[in-house]
Formats: C-alpha cells, structure tokens, sequence
C-alpha cells in the first residue's frame, strides 16, 4: 500500500481526527500511568532500579498491547458498520472501492496509532531510569527525573491539544499538568 | 478507428470523497481530460452528480475503474461524441 493511497483512505475516512485523538488520550494515559507508577516507587522507599524498569516496561507493553487490541476491535466493526449503511444506500457492493480497503486497513492504522502512543510516551519517560542503571549520575536522582520527563511531557500532551482546539496553549498546558500534580499529591498522601 | 470525445454520466456517489476530490481523480486518468461536475442531488449518504468529460480519446474502462474504486456507481451514460477516423 502506497503512501499516496493511505492518504486518501485517511481522508475517506475522516481518520485523522481519530487517530489524533487517539495519540493525545492514550499518551496522556501512557505518560499519566508512568509517573503514577515511579511516584508509587518513590513513595515506598525502594529504589531497586531493576525492579522499578522492569515493572514500568512491562506497564508500557500492557498499556500498548491494549491501545491497539481495543481500537483494533472497536473500529473493525465501526467501520463495517459504515460501509454496510453506504452499500445500503448506493444499493451496489463496494468491494472494489476505497471505502472497502477503508474497513481493512484503517483500523490496523488507528490501533496502531493507539497502541503506540503510549508506548513510545512510556519508553521516553524511562531513559532516565536506563541511563542512572547505566552509570549515569543525575543530578535529582533517577526516579525524580522521570517523573520531571513525564510531567514535562503532560503539559506538551496539554499544549498540544490546546493548538488542536484553539485554546489558549498554556491554559490547556496547565491544566494537563494539574491534573498530573494532582495525581502525585494525592499517591504521596497514600503513600 | 473510432474514439470517444465527449461522455455525460448520470453518476451516484457516496459524500466522499468530495466532488473536487472526485473529479480530479477522473481528470488525471488522461492528459487532456477536461472534466466537469454538476451536483444534481443531495441526501443523507449520497450525492447525484453529472460528469461530463471531454478529450480527443477517452478510455470508457479506465473511466469506469476509477467511479468504482471512488465508491460511485455510474447509473447511466447520458450523451455520447463519438469521432470515426
């Protein structure tokens, strides 16, 4: 499948607002899980860095292999759906048309776009955690760090949605992060 | 050797991809296709439109792949020019 094709099945579709809000929502839960996970780590005293990678990395795989079974599932029959209620309504079989490679394809693209995001948004916010294992010496220690990355990538995640919307960029930026603070405020108090 | 120079279709087609979209689709099927739409109807799903496209040598065939991979359905041909060489 060319580049030129996928395009036009995107724009069939309507596909890149999904999967734009797709990579924010689940970066944001990728990114959000993370730093709910050091902060836990932080909290407890236990700072066995092996431990800590292993566990986020297997959280970041949980959270991948999620995002891209669920959307997967979920936009396969969105989409089949879709194309039964056009046929129905061209009263002809649409198999030969963009709108059928539609139904095979676009769902393999949004799930990945899903499963992805908070993937990549998880294996970012862990290299400090890989590069303290790897000698490194940092200057807020390895676990204080990550959660530095995770709450700078919240508030960008925020900012992001704020140019999408036409919000004000750092109004939309805060409130990410706000939500994040809140989210570590109330696991410090658990802890 | 005969050649085609002028088609009117009667075509049905889903709200995408647009009309604009559609057309240069057809129109790029050939160097000197001149395509024109006119939306006749609208509704919910579809939209009718009339397609006329003229050149010295039009191929029906590929003209016809091209409505269904957009998802139209080419309902009638209204007009025809045909040259005989």
């Amino acid at each position: 499948m060319e580049l030129k094709q996928i395009r036009a099945l995107l724009e069939i579709s309507h596909s890149e607002e999904i999967m734009r809000r797709y990579f924010v929502v689940n970066g944001f839960d990728g990114a959000l899980t993370m730093l709910g996970l050091i902060m836990g780590f932080y909290v407890s005293g236990s700072v066995d860095l092996a431990v800590v990678i292993t566990s986020c990395l297997a959280a970041a795989l949980a959270l991948g292999m999620s995002g891209i079974s669920s959307a997967y599932i979920s936009e396969a029959a969105e989409r089949r759906r879709i194309l039964t209620k056009l046929e129905e309504a061209m009263v002809t079989s649409l198999d030969e048309s963009h709108h059928a490679r539609a139904v095979t394809w676009i769902p393999w693209l949004v799930a990945l776009v899903n499963g992805i995001a908070p993937l990549l948004i998880a294996l970012i916010i862990i290299v400090p955690l890989w590069l303290a294992r790897g000698g490194m010496v940092l200057v807020f220690g390895p676990l204080l760090s990550a959660m530095a990355v995770a709450l700078v990538i919240i508030f960008l995640l925020g900012v992001f949605l704020g140019r999408v919307g036409g919000t004000f960029w750092l109004w939309s930026g805060l409130q990410s992060l706000a939500v994040a603070l809140v989210t570590v405020g109330l696991i410090y108090l658990i802890g | 050797m005969v050649s085609v120079q002028r088609l009117v279709l009667d075509i049905l087609k889903p709200h995408q991809p647009n009309a604009l979209v559609f057309t240069r689709a057809i129109a790029s099927l050939g160097e000197d296709y001149r395509v024109n739409v006119r939306v006749l109807e609208v509704d919910e799903q579809t939209e009718t439109l009339q397609m006329t496209i003229e050149g010295d040598r039009l191929d029906f065939e590929s003209i016809n792949s091209a409505i269904s991979e957009n998802g139209a359905s080419l309902h009638s041909i209204d007009e025809v020019s045909v040259v005989g060489k």
